[in-house]
């Protein structure tokens, strides 16, 4: 109990980002209410990945855990960012839609469940290819679905980042929650270098890359509503929030007029500044979900 | 090949629609309009290459910014039009390179443009139009999640033109460490790998596949052909469930995404039992 201490505050902080998919969403939850499905004892693992000499994994990289969180019934869906970086398969994907349906069997029972999404992907794996593709499709079907009844939560810790099909998975969230080591886009820059040119986008720039990408950047242009530390109890607080703010009034991805008069007013002669766009996509009504 | 995206679209949808003027006062890549169809009328959407488009990464067929706003609007006015009415069908027809790969899209969060125009598909479904998906080209990647992956069915032409994929086959294998040769290889007997629309077929998501002689120059006896198609589909989804289950339960589905099914089952048993032990560490 001294007084006097010398440590910075982050010695004290637990990091989100050094954990694994199921700590981090164990860590949200209530203590003593959770509960794992289709977990790796149940061993549904990717039927594709064997035929083609890559070893699966027996949860493919997808963990459901279901309890409650402030109270709150809530399933939480994290993608392991260290399996087949965090991509999208025919199980995962699997995984990832029944949950939501579920919730939102439950909120048509007249006991809603919210679902949290911590979203470290590249978006499809592309050894399943098709079915990854598919699979994308399904989870955008299902958010739009459970997002009327019970919000829909995307975390995005770091340092995957969450890219390719599952960014437009984050975009129809009610809620997205970001820190500075995360990174959202549909795009990621090596792909962009690749089909456009170095030019366009030099995947080496680390600073211009967290410059567009980045969760600072994407909360000051008004598309995260949260930017918080590496931290699980800032994280924890964060989600907690959003689960009691529940459906907000109109999602981001509704407000087709605002945005598209935003792009119109794009110089596209030229790169855009990001700079520029935290001035004026930001704050004013930009900022939340709730038009 | 890529450089053939765009053709088949363009000219589907003047075939379908009878060579009317698409609707005035968007960006040219996006064509709509509105034509008789059956006993009602139907929305066509179509996204076609336009070289003069603002964003130079979206002039040959990709869905851009502009693209995935136009179509969010133009689907989202249909929603709203038909508020206190009967659902109009919404008909994508699909002939998409990809999504725009540019540092301007990223910047200006393409991610967000791609999941507004889904969101219109998809509430469009969910309020009951029958959103039915004719793919006759190029269908891939983020351009497909974006226009026509959210519809209640979808059909596809089934000739060598056409193809479902997640990414190109040079980048995809490039990205999975393979030669195009072995990925073609493996594409044989792995349906999910395959760029040949009739293994695609082979996953159940499609509703149909249909065959044209000439794909790219649509004959007047074939576009009648496809138009009683559309109607069928249209009115099949009206019978149907508004969520895509359709594409689970479909027999392709039943053989091929078992493990899908199997996930589902095992989830809806183990989703109402109490709390487990607590593994914290």
């Amino acid at each position: 109990m001294s007084a006097l201490r010398h440590e910075p505050a982050f010695v004290d902080r637990q990091s989100f980002i050094e954990l694994g998919a199921r700590e981090r969403a164990l860590t949200l939850f209530d203590e003593g209410t959770t509960r794992e499905l289709a977990g790796p004892f149940d061993r549904i693992e990717s039927p594709w990945l064997p035929l083609q000499g890559v070893t699966p994994q027996a949860d493919d990289g997808c963990v459901v855990i279901k309890g409650t969180i402030g109270g709150r019934s809530t399933v939480v869906v994290a993608l392991e960012g260290a399996f087949q970086g965090g991509s999208l398969g025919e199980v995962s994907g699997a995984k990832m839609t029944a949950a939501l349906d579920l919730a939102c069997l439950d909120a048509e029972k007249g006991q809603p469940t919210a679902a949290v999404l911590l979203l470290e992907t590249g978006g499809v794996r592309l050894q399943e290819a098709n079915l990854g593709l598919a699979a994308i499709a399904e989870i955008m079907a299902s958010i739009l679905t459970l997002r009327t009844h019970a919000p829909v939560i995307t975390v995005i810790g770091g340092t995957v980042g969450c890219f390719g099909g599952m960014s437009l998975a984050a975009g129809l969230s009610s809620y997205i929650v970001m820190t500075r080591e995360a990174r959202l886009g549909l795009n990621g820059p090596e792909v962009i270098e690749q089909e456009s040119g170095v030019d366009e986008f030099d995947s080496s720039d680390r600073a211009l890359i967290w410059a567009i990408n980045g969760g600072e950047q994407r909360h000051a242009m008004g598309l995260a509503d949260a930017l918080v530390d590496d931290d699980v109890q800032q994280i924890t607080t964060a989600v907690r929030q959003f689960i009691v703010m529940g459906v907000p009034a109109t999602h981001r991805s509704s407000q087709v007029a605002l945005y598209r008069e935003r792009i119109q007013a794009l110089d596209a002669t030229q790169q855009v500044s990001p700079q520029t766009l935290r001035e004026t996509w930001g704050h004013s009504d930009g900022t939340g979900s709730t038009a | 090949m890529s450089h053939y995206t765009g053709i088949r679209g363009a000219a589907w949808f003047r075939a379908l629609t009878s060579g009317v003027a698409p609707l005035p006062g968007d960006p040219k890549s996006v064509l709509t309009a509105d034509l008789p169809l059956g006993e009602g009328s139907a929305r066509f959407l179509c996204v076609v290459p336009n070289p003069e488009a603002r964003f130079p990464c979206a002039r040959h067929g990709e869905v851009g910014l502009e693209e995935a706003y136009t179509l969010a609007t133009r689907v989202r006015e249909v929603l709203e039009q038909d508020k206190n009415s009967v659902k109009r069908p919404i008909v994508a027809i699909v002939d998409v390179k990809s999504q725009a790969y540019g540092r301007r899209e990223e910047t200006a969060a393409i991610f967000l443009a791609a999941a507004a125009a889904a969101d219109a598909y998809g509430s469009a479904r969910l309020a009951g139009h029958p959103v039915i998906s004719l793919v006759v080209g190029h269908a891939l990647s983020g351009g497909f999640l974006t226009h026509g992956y959210q519809a209640n069915r979808i059909l596809a032409f089934d000739d060598d033109g056409v193809m479902v994929h997640a990414m190109h086959k040079e980048a995809a294998a490039r990205i999975t460490r393979r030669s195009v040769e072995d990925l073609e290889t493996l594409g044989k007997t792995i349906a999910p790998l395959s760029y040949n629309i009739n293994e695609f077929a082979k996953l159940g998501l499609l509703h149909k596949l249909l065959h044209v002689n000439n794909p790219e120059h649509p004959s007047d006896e074939e576009t009648g052909k496809v138009r009683a198609e559309l109607l069928a589909a249209i009115d099949d989804a009206r019978r149907g469930p508004r969520d895509l289950r359709v594409r689970l339960e479909s027999p392709g589905a039943l053989k091929t995404r078992q493990a899908s099914l199997r996930v589902r089952a095992l989830m809806e048993s183990q989703w109402q039992e109490g709390p487990g032990p607590v593994r914290r560490d």
